[in-house]
């Protein structure tokens, strides 16, 4: 059963990343943050659902599209902000950038440029809660294309062997830069690899908080009592090009239009006020609310320093 | 004294780590299968339990994924590879992943991780199971790499492996499991980082790298009865390399002959010899020589496998070489060793198959 205060909380969530990412879009043009960023618009449900069903002991990893899982989960915004500007304050001071990005605080522990190589990382973090007989569990976020490489087929094989607490997500946005789909797999059937593994396999809406959430939960729940891993194929869609803050232009007009009518925010905006949890002005307050928030962490990026150069070579190895 | 062999050692510096530290694992290919890594796991399993010590599916590259991943949730994972070969499957995550996220984060992580690899030799292990690979390694930052030439170095260079909080190639020398020497009882340490004089002398340096350290000791009497004073150091860390220690050694004797268990271009060797131009330079009085492996696979037949390896005679010939001696004089010392160290072709402990 999820509670008005959770449905409001992932609203809040899911407009807070749309806010941020739309700000970032338009600050990304003046040519300060430069590093690579691969913005999540269009893709809100799926970070908000699954990390709604997390707590902030589990574990939790991405990819290089990682804004969505970092400030679901908790991560900070100035840090964030900062790391984008590739200042000293923020979340890897500068060394990392948009693709790296990490909170342990609140346990994303690892995010990664390449494709594909956090998922055995997550598989490993879950041993860990095995070997120490907590409750914890982990979670790891991919794409389509994730599942192309041979170390999503060796994780989900290691785990189910093990019976390990983790919770795959593929976040099926249909392209690989812009490659589709239909030119890199044969059949369209991601959530059917977990059963030749011997884990349970689901296709959700990612479009629908409420699918995403549900299926999330009850995969976390089962994986804390020892059920073992599960996977979950969200299908969703990115509504800018593969990096940067451009539309794309190499893909079909009437599939990106297809998709924005079915926007994430719009749809669970709508239930929300169907339900009268929400009013229009509740939701204009939380803009502003979110809209300040936004500005304070870009004023706090820009004005903070840059790492000096004796930052150069801190960090290379630990102590 | 309490001799023991290097495999032993492996096996009690294993044992002292997971009884000193419940968050240290062990798994790996065959990690408790019958023959438990050519000895070098056993008893593990049966005293820390299959939790702590198991066998994994033939993933190497997930399943160093899941080594990190255990690494950044607070473990102290060691993986081992029966052949070092199999690395390559994995370089994904050594290279791109766990070499660099302490970095990458900004020096809030660590990644506490060991992997041991055996480098084989021998009864025809050919071009895919006998490469020396060290210097794939040693060229990534965020990387250490340790390749212990005695049974002491290997218990106390494997504990300080794994308590150490990077990730750690442990690259072991499969001819060196049966060599024997004074391992102490219980838990020690060789600092990482840190080579070692293995005999000291004024006149030439050889940097000897793993089994070509207890190599180059054997020539030690021919050369001083031709009155060359070798100085033998053995690195044992290559990442972070003991430069102080060569660079003083090279301005003491100013020769240096490198000599490294792998190929020539790219190898330990060549970044050595280089350390050594770059730093002392004045002080050098004859050219750099290497002995390593010549550009080519390791072949498979017995035939060309004796012609492949150095050996002795090449690291003398070399050390002779960068003396200035002649010929004759160099057939001199080549004789001595020959009688003293006969080559060692058909090493009598490997009988076949392994």
């Amino acid at each position: 059963m999820v509670t008005s205060e959770l449905k409001k909380a992932m609203f809040h969530g899911m407009l807070r990343l749309r806010r941020v990412e739309e700000r970032i879009a338009i600050l990304y043009r003046e040519q300060q943050m430069r590093c690579p960023t691969h913005l999540y618009i269009g893709q809100e449900a799926v970070a908000v659902g699954a990390c709604a069903a997390l707590r902030k002991t589990d574990y939790l990893f991405g990819t290089y599209r990682g804004h969505g899982i970092y400030l679901a989960q908790g991560g900070n915004l100035n840090s964030m902000m900062a790391e984008l500007y590739g200042k000293k304050t923020g979340s890897t001071r500068g060394k990392g950038g948009s693709m790296q990005l990490i909170a342990p605080e609140v346990g994303l522990l690892c995010t990664s440029a390449l494709v594909g190589g956090t998922i055995p990382m997550s598989v490993g973090a879950a041993l860990s809660a095995q070997l120490r007989k907590t409750d914890q569990v982990s979670m790891v976020v991919f794409g389509d294309g994730g599942t192309e490489e041979g170390v999503f087929h060796e994780s989900l094989n290691f785990s189910a062997l093990k019976h390990l607490p983790v919770i795959f997500i593929c976040e099926n946005n249909f392209y690989a830069v812009y490659t589709p789909f239909s030119k890199r797999q044969g059949v369209d059937n991601i959530n059917d690899r977990a059963k030749v593994y011997g884990m349970p396999g689901v296709r959700v809406d990612g479009n629908s908080v409420m699918e995403v959430h549900g299926a999330v939960a009850e995969a976390v729940d089962r994986a804390r009592r020892g059920g073992g891993p599960s996977l979950i194929e969200c299908r969703t869609y990115r509504w800018l090009e593969h990096v940067g803050p451009n539309d794309d232009p190499y893909r079909p007009d009437t599939e990106l239009k297809q998709w924005k009518s079915r926007c994430p925010l719009a749809q669970f905006q709508k239930l929300l006020l169907d339900e009268r949890l929400l009013t229009e002005s509740d939701i204009s307050r939380m803009i502003s609310g979110i809209d300040r928030e936004i500005e304070e962490s870009v004023r706090f990026a820009k004005e903070s320093p840059f790492p000096g150069p004796e930052e150069l070579a801190v960090g290379v190895y630990a102590s | 004294m309490r001799i023991r062999t290097y495999c032993q050692a492996i096996n009690e510096a294993l044992h002292e780590a997971m009884a000193r530290d419940d968050k240290t694992f062990i798994m790996g290919e065959g990690v408790d299968d019958p023959k438990v890594i050519f000895g070098s796991t056993a008893g593990l399993q049966e005293k820390f339990g299959v939790e702590r010590v198991f066998d994994i599916p033939l993933s190497e590259n997930g399943m160093t994924g899941v080594l990190m991943g255990a690494a950044l949730a607070g473990m102290r994972p060691i993986m081992t590879h029966q052949r070092i070969d199999f690395t390559m499957y994995a370089m994904d995550q050594i290279v791109n992943h766990a070499a660099k996220r302490c970095f990458a984060s900004g020096g809030v992580q660590s990644v506490p991780m060991t992997i041991r690899a055996i480098v084989g030799r021998g009864w025809g292990q050919g071009p895919q199971h006998s490469q020396s690979l060290q210097s794939l390694f040693a060229h990534i930052p965020g990387l250490k790499v340790v390749m212990p030439a005695t049974a002491y170095d290997a218990k106390g260079l494997l504990i300080a492996s794994i308590f150490d909080n990077n990730p750690v190639l442990f690259i072991e020398y499969r001819r060196l499991y049966e060599e024997t020497g004074d391992v102490p009882e219980g838990y020690y340490t060789v600092p990482l980082g840190k080579g070692i004089v293995r005999s000291e002398g004024r006149d030439v340096t050889v940097v000897a790298i793993s089994y070509m350290a207890p190599e180059t000791l054997k020539i030690l009497p021919a050369l001083a009865s031709a009155g060359i004073r070798v100085e033998v150091i053995d690195p044992r860390t290559l990442k972070p390399l003991d430069e102080t220690l060569i660079l003083d050694s090279v301005r003491k004797t100013g020769r240096l002959v490198v000599v490294d268990t792998a190929w020539r271009t790219c190898g330990m060797a060549a970044e050595i010899s280089a350390l050594a131009a770059e730093r002392c330079f004045p002080s050098l009085k004859a050219p750099i020589r290497r002995v390593t492996l010549p550009d080519i696979p390791t072949p498979t037949t017995q035939a060309l496998e004796k012609i492949y390896y150095p050996g002795p005679l090449d690291i003398a010939r070399a050390v002779c070489e960068v003396m200035g001696m002649d010929g004759p004089a160099i057939d001199k010392v080549s004789e001595h060793i020959r009688l003293d160290a006969p080559a060692p072709a058909a090493a009598p402990q490997f009988v076949g198959p392994f």
